[in-house]
């Protein structure tokens, strides 16, 4: 047993940290730095950087264009990114429906897809809640009847993050009503630029939009684009679970808020002292520091276990849950942090290219839109009430 | 990074699991608790014929080299069995502070009989004043003629009532709370000026309020420099701390399978009060806290041997985040059993108030949060 890094684990990092620095174009920096959104165009750009690095899908197996890290070197990597307020690559491609096609896709559609994945060629979305089905997924009714070599697709999916944006997107869909809610589910992709798609966005509490909701009114879908076969989609979307779970816990990012949050508390003021020597505010952030260290190290307990070879199990469901509760906790001490500068809400200072001064200390702007933002995070990629189901299904055998 | 036990570590870690499986069943505990002793002589003698007793002390102590990650392994164990015998206060105090601080003399004095399991030492440190600072020592040993006359009054001294030699901490320069001018005596339990008014604890252990009135020892008697030994104590309890949250961990995985079983068990409404949610997602609660209590006693035992800051980031975090996770498992355990957890008879009790007298051991939640931040923010 021991905590450290190997050596050669230590020159791997250091070897991403140096790529990030001489490649992260610089206006993507400074909007990291400003805390100002990103547009599409700039994923598409960091996507592409990272493409010519190959560096794209480190996870996937070498023969579909992977690098072949080890789960530790996949590990330090989402860590130092995140480290460095970059975003992830957009999962819906390269996480998601990446790893459906390699595993249940036909030679044509692994030919066509992977790589444009890889490339960034295709923007993809996932179509999976519907306004009623979200944590009962199965029972959902976006319709695809047979038509000929076509599907006809009615319907409407729901919380579709980046369907604005997005070239593609998987869906599940209904193929059989007459059976079991999880034997009539096939897994079509879709062209989003087809005709019959509407894309409507839904505007979150923050003021952001990130999700929509996309309607389908006799959307014809090739019976090509259906993956592995019909009736069993279900199946595939299991699958997918569990890699959107994967690296859910977000160390990084996690630590780059912790730090964000000490640097603050200790610029703020209170009763005459920083407000990080305030007894009450010191101990909420130890408290924090510390639940994210035993998040890290129970991450780097799966992650060290995979390295050596064991299957990774149901461990994502726990990630998923004290992942999401400290990112949720961490941004609600941020807000407090900051006291009567939680109020301005200008949404203009978020976009790129705002240059007025700032309302408050330049780090406040954006920290009570993030709050509210982050409460998605106990709802998405199944509640953690749906993941407290699941352990004690699966792990206490309940 | 590697989160895996070695072969001869498995090795251990099967021996004390069979022993706590075989030999130390609730009736067993309870037999103990009520002998005069208050724990097992005999079982006593086993530890030390099965090397356990040796194994954190150098084979040049007459011990067998091994370190944090056995004593975890030992201590989880403990843990799960509930264990009385006194090996922190023994083993993981006072015979390691003479390893730590003692010359050749005094290790020959001590060690190999503690090792071979005749004799009992221990830690006579705290004071009831000091609260967890282990800095806040009024007992003064003061020179008399070429000895030191000792004075002042130790609180809840565990394994105080059988032990055959107590590690006396007393000033003999500076201010209270200074960690300069810290001495540390080894003393006869039966020397002339030492009272001892012995107890059992709330979960089944013992201990003893030491009363020193002018004791005399003799300049041999000096466990170390004079006024300098803030820091070995420290390191010390740090790794004393370390193995109670490993007690700790052995625990509270056992209190979380009794729930489950008896969740598994008991019908109420016709069902299993298995399948109700409610009682669901707060078993899922306790299962994530033993995981995270698990992650968090590798990472103290781990980072034992790295330099102080680092170490005590380590060890106060474990410390603090195991005492907020045992009380939710414990106090979970209870309330998941109904009316049967509250009992005498069913073991949850037991376990429960043993976790949560490990809250109070070497500083509790709160101590090691404040120690912790002062080790990260300044």
């Amino acid at each position: 047993m021991n905590l450290d890094y190997s050596e050669s684990e230590q020159t791997f990092r250091e070897e991403v940290q140096n790529f990030i620095r001489a490649n992260i174009p610089s206006t993507i920096k400074a909007k990291i730095d400003a805390r100002q959104k990103l547009a599409n165009e700039d994923y598409i750009a960091w996507h592409k950087i990272l493409y010519g690095r190959g560096w794209v899908a480190p996870n996937w197996p070498t023969e579909f264009g992977g690098i072949g890290w080890t789960p530790l070197q996949c590990h330090i990597f989402d860590e130092e990114i995140g480290l460095a307020g970059i975003p992830r690559v957009m999962p819906f491609g390269v996480n998601m429906v990446g790893p459906v096609i390699m595993e249940f896709g036909t030679d044509a559609q692994k030919e066509y897809y992977l790589p444009r994945i890889l490339s960034c060629e295709d923007v993809w979305c996932q179509g999976y809640s519907e306004p009623s089905s979200g944590s009962d997924l199965a029972s959902l009714k976006t319709r695809a009847v047979r038509d000929g070599d076509q599907y006809v697709v009615n319907g409407s999916k729901i919380w579709t993050t980046s369907a604005h944006w997005a070239d593609l997107i998987f869906c599940l869909v209904r193929t059989d009503t007459e059976v079991k809610n999880q034997e009539g589910i096939s897994f079509l992709l879709i062209n989003m630029h087809d005709p019959g798609i509407d894309v409507r966005p839904i505007i979150t509490m923050d003021g952001g939009h990130e999700v929509n909701q996309v309607f389908f009114t006799d959307v014809r879908v090739p019976v090509t684009n259906l993956v592995g076969e019909e009736n069993k989609g279900w199946t595939y979307a299991k699958f997918l679970l569990k890699h959107e779970r994967a690296g859910i816990a977000a160390i990084g990012s996690q630590k780059r808020q912790l730090n964000r949050l000490k640097e603050i508390a200790r610029a703020e003021q209170s009763n005459g002292q920083a407000l990080i020597e305030e007894p009450r505010f010191r101990d909420k952030i130890s408290k924090a520091e510390i639940d994210l260290m035993a998040l890290e190290y129970t991450e780097l307990r799966a992650v060290s276990a995979a390295n050596q070879g064991e299957v990774p199990g149901t461990e994502v469901n726990l990630l998923k849950i004290r992942g999401s509760e400290m990112q949720q906790k961490i941004s609600e001490l941020l807000i407090e942090a900051i006291g009567y500068y939680a109020n301005p809400f200008v949404p203009d200072s978020f976009e790129a290219g705002w240059n007025e001064e700032p309302i408050g200390p330049d780090y406040a702007a954006t920290l009570a839109p993030e709050y509210f933002n982050w409460r998605k995070s106990s709802i998405y990629a199944g509640s953690n009430e749906v993941q407290k189901n699941i352990i004690s299904k699966m792990v206490l055998g309940l | 990074m590697d989160f895996t036990l070695s072969d001869e570590q498995k090795l251990l870690k099967d021996s004390v699991d069979r022993f706590v499986a075989e030999k130390y069943g609730l009736d067993v505990r309870r037999a103990l608790v009520a002998s005069e002793d208050g724990f097992g002589r005999e079982n006593w003698k086993t530890f030390a014929e099965l090397g356990w007793l040796a194994i954190p002390f150098a084979e040049a102590s007459g011990g067998l080299g091994g370190g944090p990650i056995e004593v975890m392994v030992l201590m989880e164990a403990f843990g799960r069995g509930l264990v009385v015998e006194p090996f922190i206060s023994t083993i993981l105090t006072g015979a390691s502070l003479v390893e730590a601080l003692g010359d050749k003399e005094q290790k020959a004095a001590i060690l190999p009989s503690v090792i071979q399991g005749k004799k009992l030492i221990t830690f006579a440190h705290v004071e009831p004043q000091a609260r967890f600072t282990l800095s806040d020592i009024m007992t003064t040993a003061t020179a008399d003629g070429g000895r030191y006359r000792i004075s002042g009054h130790k609180a809840v001294v565990f394994g105080g009532d059988s032990a055959n030699h107590l590690i006396v901490s007393a000033r003999t320069s500076g201010d209270q709370r200074d960690e300069n001018g810290i001495s540390l005596f080894l003393v006869d339990a039966e020397a002339e000026g030492v009272t001892r008014r012995s107890y059992g604890t709330v979960d089944g252990l013992r201990a003893a309020d030491v009363a020193l009135k002018d004791v005399l020892v003799g300049p041999e008697a000096l466990l170390g420099e004079e006024g300098d030994t803030f820091a070995t104590i420290e390191s010390v309890v740090d790794s004393a701390t370390a193995a109670v949250c490993a007690e700790a961990v052995g625990i509270m995985d056992s209190l979380h399978e009794q729930t489950l079983e008896h969740l598994n068990t008991r019908e109420q409404f016709g069902v299993k009060l298995g399948k109700f949610q409610a009682l669901q997602h707060r078993s899922v609660d306790m299962f994530v806290a033993c995981q995270e209590a698990r992650t968090m006693t590798y990472v103290a035992t781990l980072s034992l041997d790295k330099p102080r800051t680092e170490r005590i980031r380590a060890v106060s975090a474990a410390k603090s985040h195991i005492g907020r996770a045992g009380r939710l498992v414990g106090q979970e355990a209870v309330q998941l059993h109904g009316g049967m957890g509250m009992t005498d008879e069913l073991a949850v009790g037991h376990y429960f108030k043993r976790l949560t007298m490990i809250d109070t051991l070497f500083g509790n939640m709160d101590h090691h949060l404040e120690r912790f931040a002062a080790a990260v923010y300044g």
